[in-house]
C-alpha cells in the first residue's frame, strides 16, 4: 500500500480519514474544540472526490439523526463533536444502539460539567462507556492518542461498526484533535457500491425488491418478552466485543512493579513520566488502553497480582480507575490522578502522584 | 350480499393496494391515519417506486406505520424523522423518502428538524397529520390544539395566557424559500379523499422532479382523543379544525397561492 | 337501467366506525346488528341500490372494502 506522509492535526486527519475510508456521509455542527473536522471537509470537497456527501446540520441532534438515516440505509456515515455536543446527541446514540446500527461518532472531548471550557479533558469516560443515553447500551469506543490513531481510527471504526452493527465512538479529547504530528495516509478504500452495500447490510433499509418483505429499522418492540430477546442479543454481542476486540499497549509491563493506567493525551504524558521514574529506579510499566469498551479486564487482573500498585492516570475526577479497580478486585493498591476541567497535568505531577500515593504509601 | 355475480376481476373498480400491509392497523376506528397511509400506498404502487419508497415513521400515534407500509422503512426517535430524510434522501438523490408525522412530532418536539429541512429544501417529501392533540400518549394538548379545546392536559381548555396560540406551521413552512409543494388537505369525504391523494401524487411527483420539499398536512380527526364517534368527529372537524386550518394549496410550484 | 354495483366488505378487519355509511350517496350501508370476532358492529349493504362509485372504499381507514362496478 502506498503511504504518503502528512503533517496534520488530529481532526484534520479523521476528516482526511473519512474521506478514504469510503465514507458516505458526514453530518456535523461546529463545536470547539473539533470544528476542523467539517472545515476540512467543507475545504476538501469531498463529494468531488469520492462522491462523500457533507452537510452542516442545524443542531447535534440533527446530525446525530441523519447518522441514524444514513445508517439504517446502510450507508458508512459519520458525526463529529465534543462534550455538550455528545450530550445533546445520547438520544440519537440510544437509538442507534437499540436499532443495532453501524455508525461513527469522534468526541474531542473537553473539560465539563456544562459549557465547561473548551480546553482537553477526559472527563466524558463515563458518557462513552457506561451509556450517556437511556437503557442497556453500549457504545464501543476507541481511544487515539495519536493523529495517526485518530486516523487509523476511523477505518477501524467502520470494521467494527459493520461486523458488530454497532455504534463505534472515537473518544479523542482536545489536545490530540489540535495538536499537528506527523501521520501516514494510505489508498482510498472506494465508498461501496449498491451491490456492496446490499451483500455488507443485507439487513438496511436501502429500498425494497420485489423478492423480499420490507425491511423495519427501529428500536422500538413493544412486546416486552421480545424485547427482553432483543436485550439478550444485544448483551451477547457485547460479551463478544468482550472476548476478541481487546485492544491495549502494554509498554514495559512484564517486569514492572508499578502500572500506569492510562489513554489518549494521558498515556503519552504518562509515557514520560514513565521515564522520569526509570531516573529515579522505580520500574514502571504503562498499560495504555486503545478500546475502553471492550475494556482490558483480563490483562489488569493478571497485571494486578504481579504489581504493588497501579495509577490510572486520566484528565477527569476519576472515572476510569473505577473499572481499573474492578478489574483489579483489590489485588493491588489503585490510585487515580488527573487535573481537570481542561488542565492537563505533567509528567512531573504524574510521578509524584505515583510516588506520594502508591509508592510511599503505608 | 347484492349482486355477487358481479364480483369478477373485470369489473373491480376499488380495492386495498398491495403497497399496504395485511396487518390490522391498530388506529382507533374511524382514525384519518389509515385512509391517509392508504392513498400514500395508492401513490407509490401507481408510481411504481416502491422499490425507491424510504417511509420515516414518527414518534405518536403513526409510531408503527413502518408495519402498514409495504416499502423500506426506519422509526425516528421523536420529532427527528425530517433529520434521518434529509440524510437519506441526499445519500440516495433518487430515492423517494418520505416522513409521516404527527402534529406533536412535527410541530413541537420536531420544529427544528421540520423547519431546517425545508429551509434547505431538502428533496423530501413530508406528510403531516393534524388532527390537535396527542393521541397516542392519552389525549395531551398538542401545538395546534385550538383555543378553548379540551385535552388531558388543558382540560378547562387551551388558553392564550397560559398555553399560547395553535401553531399554524404549515402556513409558516410556506414562507421558507426550500418548499416547494405546500398544501392542506383532509381525508373525510370521498371527494377530500381524491383531492388529497392528488395532492400526494402531486408531493412524490416533485420529489422525482428535484424540486425540494414538498409538504401535505392531512387535517384530520382523533375521536378518541375528542371523545366523539367518528362522523362526529368529521363534523367537528369541519366545523371547528377548518376554521383554523382552512384546506387548499398554500403554495404551488414554489409560489405563495394569493387568496 | 341503473348502474349495477357492489361492494365485498371484509367484515372481520372493519371496525365499524361507521364513516362509510356517511359517505354512501345512496344509503346501501348500515353497521350490522351482529358484531365480529372483535366486537365491532361491521358495515353491511342493506339494499339492493349500489352503484359502484366508491366513496365508502375512499374513506374506509381500514381499506376493507372491495367495490365492483358492472361494465356496460
Amino acid at each position: 500500500m502506498a503511504k504518503e506522509l502528512k503533517l496534520m492535526k488530529g481532526n484534520e486527519a479523521i476528516a482526511e480519514a473519512a474521506i478514504r475510508s469510503g465514507c458516505d456521509g458526514y453530518f456535523g455542527y461546529p463545536i470547539t474544540p473539533q470544528s476542523e473536522v467539517m472545515e476540512y471537509l467543507m475545504a476538501e470537497k469531498p463529494w468531488e472526490r469520492t462522491g462523500m456527501v457533507v452537510l452542516q446540520a442545524e443542531s447535534e441532534t440533527s446530525s446525530i439523526n441523519m447518522v441514524y438515516g444514513g445508517a439504517g440505509v446502510g450507508k458508512k456515515v459519520m458525526t463529529s463533536s465534543s462534550s455538550p455536543g455528545i450530550s445533546l446527541m445520547a438520544e440519537g446514540l440510544t437509538y442507534l444502539a437499540g436499532a443495532e446500527l453501524p455508525a461513527l461518532v469522534v468526541n474531542v472531548v473537553r473539560g465539563g460539567p456544562g459549557l465547561g471550557t473548551i480546553q482537553p479533558s477526559q472527563a466524558d469516560y463515563f458518557q462513552a462507556t457506561k451509556g450517556g443515553g437511556h437503557g442497556d447500551y453500549q457504545l464501543f469506543v476507541l481511544a487515539p492518542a495519536t493523529v495517526q490513531e485518530m486516523y487509523d481510527f476511523v477505518f477501524l471504526g467502520w470494521e467494527i461498526a459493520f461486523k458488530y452493527r454497532n455504534p463505534v465512538m472515537i473518544l479523542s479529547d482536545g489536545a490530540i484533535g489540535q495538536v499537528m504530528e506527523k501521520l501516514y495516509v494510505g489508498d482510498y478504500v472506494p465508498r461501496w457500491t449498491d451491490e456492496e452495500l446490499r451483500k455488507n447490510a443485507p439487513w438496511a433499509s436501502f429500498g425494497k425488491p420485489a423478492d423480499r418483505d420490507h425491511h423495519i429499522i427501529t428500536s422500538l418492540e413493544l412486546d416486552s418478552a421480545k424485547q427482553e430477546q432483543h436485550n439478550h442479543k444485544l448483551q451477547a454481542k457485547y460479551r463478544e466485543m468482550e472476548e476478541k476486540e481487546v485492544r491495549f499497549e502494554a509498554i514495559n509491563c512484564d517486569d514492572a512493579d508499578y502500572i500506569f493506567v492510562a489513554y489518549g493525551s494521558s498515556a503519552r504524558i504518562a509515557e514520560k513520566a514513565m521515564q522520569l521514574g526509570k531516573e529515579k529506579g522505580y520500574k514502571i510499566g504503562i498499560l495504555r488502553l486503545i478500546t475502553l469498551f471492550p475494556f482490558p479486564k483480563k490483562k489488569i487482573a493478571e497485571l494486578s497480582t504481579k504489581v504493588k500498585g497501579m495509577l490510572a492516570v486520566e484528565m477527569s475526577a476519576g472515572q476510569m480507575v473505577e473499572d481499573v479497580r474492578l478489574a483489579a478486585q483489590f489485588r493491588c493498591p489503585v490510585e487515580h490522578f488527573g487535573r481537570y476541567g481542561g488542565i492537563i497535568h505533567t509528567p512531573q505531577e504524574v510521578l509524584e502522584a505515583l510516588e506520594e500515593k502508591i509508592i510511599k504509601r503505608k | 350480499m347484492f349482486n355477487q355475480d358481479i364480483v369478477k376481476p373485470e369489473n373491480l373498480v376499488y380495492k386495498k393496494t398491495d403497497v399496504l400491509t395485511d396487518k390490522i392497523m391498530h388506529y382507533c376506528p374511524g382514525c384519518g391515519h389509515g385512509t391517509t397511509h392508504r392513498i400514500i400506498a395508492e401513490v407509490i404502487e401507481e408510481m411504481g417506486i416502491q422499490d425507491k419508497a424510504i417511509c420515516i415513521a414518527p414518534v405518536g400515534c403513526s409510531v408503527l406505520a413502518y408495519n402498514y407500509f409495504e416499502v423500506d422503512s426506519l422509526g425516528a426517535a421523536h420529532g427527528r424523522a425530517p433529520a434521518l430524510a434529509t440524510a437519506i434522501q441526499r445519500l440516495n438523490p433518487d430515492h423517494h423518502t418520505f416522513t409521516y408525522q404527527g402534529d406533536g412530532d412535527l410541530a413541537a418536539i420536531g420544529t427544528a428538524e421540520t423547519i431546517h429541512a425545508c429551509n434547505r429544501g431538502e428533496n423530501i417529501v413530508i406528510i403531516f397529520i393534524n388532527n390537535g392533540i396527542y393521541g397516542m400518549t392519552g389525549g395531551q394538548m398538542a401545538p395546534t390544539t385550538l383555543i378553548g379545546m379540551q385535552t388531558a392536559t388543558s382540560p378547562y381548555g387551551r388558553t392564550v395566557e397560559l398555553n399560547g396560540y395553535p401553531l399554524q406551521i404549515t402556513e409558516l413552512l410556506a414562507q421558507l424559500p426550500g418548499t416547494y409543494f405546500v398544501t392542506r388537505q383532509s381525508v373525510h369525504t370521498s371527494a377530500a379523499v381524491r383531492k388529497a391523494k392528488k395532492a400526494v401524487r402531486q408531493a412524490f411527483e416533485n420529489q422525482k422532479n428535484k424540486k425540494g420539499t414538498s409538504f401535505v398536512e392531512v387535517v384530520s380527526n382523533c375521536n378518541s382523543g375528542w371523545k366523539m364517534t367518528a362522523p362526529k368527529a368529521n363534523e367537528w372537524m369541519v366545523e371547528n379544525m377548518f376554521v383554523k386550518y382552512p384546506i387548499g394549496d398554500i403554495k404551488v410550484d414554489g409560489e405563495i397561492v394569493q387568496k | 337501467m341503473a348502474v349495477k354495483g357492489t361492494v365485498v366488505i371484509d367484515k372481520e378487519r372493519c371496525k365499524g366506525c361507521g364513516v362509510c355509511v356517511v359517505a354512501c350517496p345512496k344509503s346501501v350501508l348500515a353497521l350490522a346488528k351482529n358484531v365480529n370476532g372483535k366486537g365491532y358492529n361491521y358495515s353491511e349493504a342493506i339494499i339492493d341500490e349500489c352503484i359502484g362509485c366508491a366513496s365508502c372504499a375512499m374513506v374506509c381507514p381500514d381499506g376493507v372494502i372491495t367495490v365492483y362496478k358492472e361494465k356496460k
